[in-house]
């Protein structure tokens, strides 16, 4: 098979997660056009590993074990990305990720009003930051 | 212990008192009294030793040096001659009875520490310079006393009349010590050291090429820290200081380093004849001028500060006619009695409640309320008028019979003409003197109308310093002239006949005219109500000092004025009492020539740092700025839009590379 | 050209091995199907990145996770290949359609789902794509994979490979595993005091239970 075939598959799989990286708004696809990308790592790492396994000598089988890896890796991943998109959902009442705009230039951060979240979740989401400060 | 090392701690001890109340003072405030009156009772102990060491024979010279300048060496230098001696002993007698005074009469003043330490550093200065023998530290004493005066006379800064006089002081002193500082330059440029051995040796020798200039310009500085005219219009408005700082300043320290220091430098002055006529012509102005303006002034403290400009004026005219020893005699016996006549008067003020001779003299029985302070400022103004045998009337004639020797030309040291300046001056200024000392004692002591308050008994410290002081003002002429010319140059200070009489005579006419000008006004002053009296009488003295300097003003539209018919300073001089009482508007004069022209040229520098320099530097912040408006806009917030620039330039950057490996 | 001169040298080095290398215009079944797959799957993920439907979009990366499994099995990668259907396809995608209802993702169309970034977005894509797709191209265009032989993705090779030669980073990786483990469940923590209980629960066990799972897959991986 030609090696041109996996290779540009991944530069296209990887190209598309981009796309959904930067265009999309809600976190957890992004989340997934994360998984995309790593997934096109992947594909490009298996392709690499069949072809050299063959034509050099004594690889280990380097890009399965780093497949492998990835994969343990995105798992790990996506655990730890959800568990912070909820912990902002519940504190911002959103996963928008371009209404988390705290670093933005002349952002009050001792405003409440001044993220769009503020309204959403009142007085419990007060409550519970006064606590987790405690 | 030898004579220099006690010489040496007269003026460190209080120097370290100083420095020891100004660091404890905050605190461990029972500190404050021990480490302010100690001090100074030993270095007055001290003086008395070195005094006595001394003994009017061989000046004490010792001198170490510090560092090579490179240039005209500057040493620590001692030179103690009887002058220097006798002067420290004055000096220090008058700082310890004020520093003992001042302990009642700051009783309850929170900031008695940070005074009593000012002036031990005060004093610690006036004794330097009194004990000093290099000029430039001379210069270090003079320039301490200018600021610790900034800050004492400023005590009640309070009080916008307190807080305009400490700069005034500040400011017109300063004036006088720029040309004294370039002076002191151009001595010591021309003699090749600061040393005043060494200076004086080269005027014996001619070695100084300008004496007229460099007299000159020191006389500026001299005529700025002994109130001369015309840099003393700073003294008047010192009253505005606590009582015993105005007679710190006014007996012992300030205004004597003057004189003091012309004392000593007085060989160069006689060898130029400008210069001596310039200090007579100065002398003569000064006390004809400030008798006059005493005998209009209305607050008791201000008649008491011309009275001095006056008694210095004597004492710049004695140094006119080239007899340094009745000028310093006269020093001594003046730190004396105007001492005590200002400590009597702050008692007085306190008692009265007001500072205003106007109010006391509506007043009846003051003179009981405060016994110790009539009977001594009696002997003090007695001695003030120069009346025999009181001490003043000495030193006063001493000055005289000098300046009767000039005129009659048994001396080649002075011109006859400074000679004639000052026998006239000193002469009708002995009349105005005894004319206001009189009208000061009338008004403050024969009063008559309600009878004044009565706040028990003056504080212990502060009536036992006023008998300490008279002693020396009753019994100290009589004997001093026969034994200072030993300490002095030996130039016989025994009155003469021929100005002993005039003199006298002259201080009798004044004194009885104005008796009988009082007899005629007296009767006005019933039906003519006046006066305001403090606030807080049962306070203590300072803080009904302070309130009587703060209502003056409000009360009789002036600082220094009351219209009061019943004064008989009014119908003496006339149609020339409201000039005199302003001091024959000297300030105004200053006002038009320094004040209104230095404004003119900051508002003329404001306008231009505001309007032109800030343009450019405004014009300057512009671009900076816009570029910043288009960078914040970049700073949305949002990740997508900079994760997005960021892969935009890898990627561009990725191109390139490859274009750049391949060589397209 | 140096990277891609490496490679192609590299390449050469194999062309000279395999005499004749085959052209692109008559490819084996195994291209076929490979391209095929590939289309789909490459189909799935544009679908993803651009569905409007969030549900949705988390189906169809089923479909590419699920197709890059059957590539890796015609790379004759099989063991990866079924740990990408475990794990991915199995627990991943599981995962992130808890995320979705644990946040109130809308069911049906939103008409927000992308940002106004969109553009840019594409443009970026659009030209990394390009860029790497051309130099992949100029690359290995003449390479070839000799997919015949000994198997050399089998269970028993890659194990072999991984305990004998992976040891430590494997035993590193499940350091960082349990690492996530506990990070996971110390965020979930913050959020006791919620005040809907349900959705606490649901928060608090979600992330953690996922992580464990993930941990577990790969204990079973072993």
């Amino acid at each position: 098979m030609h090696l041109a075939y996996p290779a540009v598959l991944a530069a296209l799989l990887f190209c598309t997660g981009l796309y959904g990286v930067l265009a999309r708004r809600n976190a957890i696809l992004v989340l997934m056009s994360v998984e995309l990308m790593l997934n096109a790592v992947n594909l490009n790492l298996v392709a690499f590993d069949a072809w050299l396994s063959r034509a050099a000598e004594d690889t280990l089988h380097s890009g399965q074990a780093l497949a492998l890896f990835t994969i343990a890796i995105a798992a790990a991943e996506i655990g730890i990305g959800l568990a912070i998109v909820l912990a902002v959902y519940r504190n911002r009442g959103t996963s928008d990720i371009d209404r988390l705009r705290d670093t933005a230039e002349g952002h009050d951060p001792d405003d409440p009003d001044s993220d769009a979240s503020g309204r959403a979740i009142p007085a419990p989401a007060a409550g519970e930051k006064a606590e987790a400060t405690a | 212990m030898t004579t220099t090392t006690l010489a040496v701690l007269v003026p460190l001890l209080p120097f370290l008192g100083a420095l020891a109340g100004l660091l404890l003072g905050r605190t461990a405030p029972g500190f404050a009294r021990p480490l302010a009156v100690l001090p100074t009772l030993a270095s007055l102990a001290l003086a008395a030793t070195v005094a006595a060491r001394q003994g009017g024979g061989a000046p004490v010279d010792a001198a170490t040096e510090l560092t090579p300048t490179g240039s005209v060496p500057i040493e620590l230098a001692l030179h103690i001659d009887g002058f220097a001696a006798l002067t420290a002993l004055v000096v220090a007698t008058v700082a310890t009875c004020v520093q003992i005074y001042s302990t009642g009469y700051l009783r309850d003043d929170p900031r008695y520490p940070s005074y009593a330490a000012l002036v031990s550093l005060f004093t610690s200065a006036m004794l330097l310079v009194v004990y000093t023998g290099d000029l430039m530290v001379l210069l270090v004493g003079w320039e301490v006393m200018g600021i610790c005066s900034y800050f004492l006379v400023g005590h009640y800064w309070e009080t916008p009349e307190a807080r305009a006089a400490s700069l005034k002081a500040f400011l017109v002193t300063k004036l006088g010590d720029v040309p004294f500082l370039i002076g002191l330059f151009a001595l010591a440029a021309d003699a090749g050291s600061f040393r005043l051995t060494r200076i004086l040796g080269a005027v014996a020798h001619g070695g100084i090429d300008h004496p007229t200039l460099i007299s000159l310009l020191l006389l500026a500085g001299v005529a700025g820290k002994s109130a001369q005219f015309p840099l003393h219009t700073w003294l008047p408005d010192a009253m505005a200081g606590p009582t015993p700082v105005s007679a710190l300043i006014h007996a012992a320290t300030m205004v004597a380093a003057g004189v003091y220091f012309v004392a000593r430098l007085l060989p160069l002055f006689e060898a130029s004849q400008a210069a001596m006529t310039v200090l007579a012509v100065m002398a003569a102005v000064t006390m004809t001028g400030s008798a006059l303006a005493a005998l209009a002034q209305d607050d008791i403290k201000r008649v008491l500060a011309y009275s001095t400009i006056g008694q210095l004026g004597y004492m710049t005219g004695a140094l006119a006619v080239a007899d340094r020893g009745a000028a310093v005699f006269h020093l001594l016996s003046h730190g004396a009695f105007k001492a005590l006549l200002f400590l009597a008067a702050g008692v007085i003020i306190h008692a009265a409640g007001t500072n205003s001779l106007a109010a006391m003299s509506r007043m009846s029985r003051l003179r009981d309320r405060v016994p110790d302070a009539y009977w001594t400022m009696t002997v003090a103004l007695l001695a003030l008028a120069a009346i025999p045998p009181f001490s003043g009337f000495f030193s006063k004639e001493a000055v005289l019979g000098v300046a009767e020797h000039v005129v009659t030309g048994h001396t080649e040291h002075a011109p006859a003409a400074a000679g004639w300046i000052v026998l006239l001056a000193g002469l009708i200024t002995a009349l105005l003197t005894a004319a206001y000392a009189t009208r000061l004692w009338l008004l403050a002591f024969r009063g008559s109308g309600p009878e004044a308050p009565d706040h028990g008994r003056e504080p212990l410290t502060m009536t036992t310093v006023l008998w300490v002081l008279a002693v020396p003002s009753l019994a100290f002429g009589g004997f001093a002239f026969r034994v200072l010319p030993d300490w002095f140059d030996g130039h016989d200070l025994t009155p003469t006949l021929t100005t002993s009489v005039l003199g006298t005579g002259v201080a009798l006419v004044g004194g009885i005219v104005t008796y009988a000008t009082w007899r005629h006004t007296t009767a006005h002053a019933a039906r003519v109500p006046l006066g305001a009296v403090a606030a807080h009488p049962e306070a203590d003295a300072a803080q009904v000092e302070a309130e009587a300097i703060a209502s003056h003003e409000p009360a009789y539209g002036d600082v220094a004025y009351a219209a009061d018919p019943s004064d008989p300073g009014r119908l003496l001089l006339g149609r020339l009492h409201r000039h005199a009482a302003v001091g024959f508007h000297l300030d105004a004069v200053y006002s038009a020539l320094f004040v209104r022209p230095v404004r003119a040229g900051a508002s003329l520098v404001r306008f231009l740092d505001r309007e032109v320099v800030d343009t450019y530097v405004r014009g300057a912040g512009a671009l900076p700025r816009w570029l910043g408006a288009a960078v914040r806009r970049a700073q949305t917030g949002n990740l997508q839009t900079y994760v997005s620039a960021l892969l935009a330039g890898t990627v561009v950057l990725a191109v390139a590379a490859v274009l750049v490996a391949t060589g397209a | 050209m140096s990277t891609a001169a490496t490679a192609g040298a590299l390449a050469a080095g194999t062309a000279h091995r395999a005499a004749e290398s085959p052209g692109f215009l008559s490819p084996t079944g195994v291209e076929i199907t490979f391209l095929l797959v590939g289309l789909v799957t490459l189909g799935a993920a544009v679908v993803t990145v651009t569905t409007r439907q969030l549900v949705h979009a988390a189906l169809w990366l089923v479909v590419a996770l699920g197709g890059l499994a059957v590539e890796y099995l015609l790379l004759t990668a099989e063991f990866i290949a079924w740990v990408q259907v475990l794990i991915y396809v199995g627990s991943v995608v599981v995962l992130l359609l808890f995320g979705l209802m644990l946040t109130r993702a809308p069911i049906g169309r939103s008409p927000d789902a992308d940002s106004g970034n969109r553009w840019v977005a594409f443009t970026v894509a659009v030209a990394a794509a390009a860029a790497l797709v051309w130099v992949v191209v100029d690359a290995f265009r003449t390479t070839w994979i000799d997919l015949d032989g000994a198997p050399s993705g089998t269970t028993e090779v890659t194990g072999a490979g991984l305990f004998q030669h992976w040891v430590l980073p494997f035993e590193a990786l499940s350091v960082l595993l349990l690492a996530a483990l506990v990070g996971a469940i110390v965020l979930s923590r913050k959020a006791n005091g919620d005040s809907a209980p349900g959705a606490k629960d649901a928060a608090g066990s979600g992330p953690a239970a996922g992580a464990t799972r993930a941990r577990r897959d790969q204990e079973g991986a072993r």
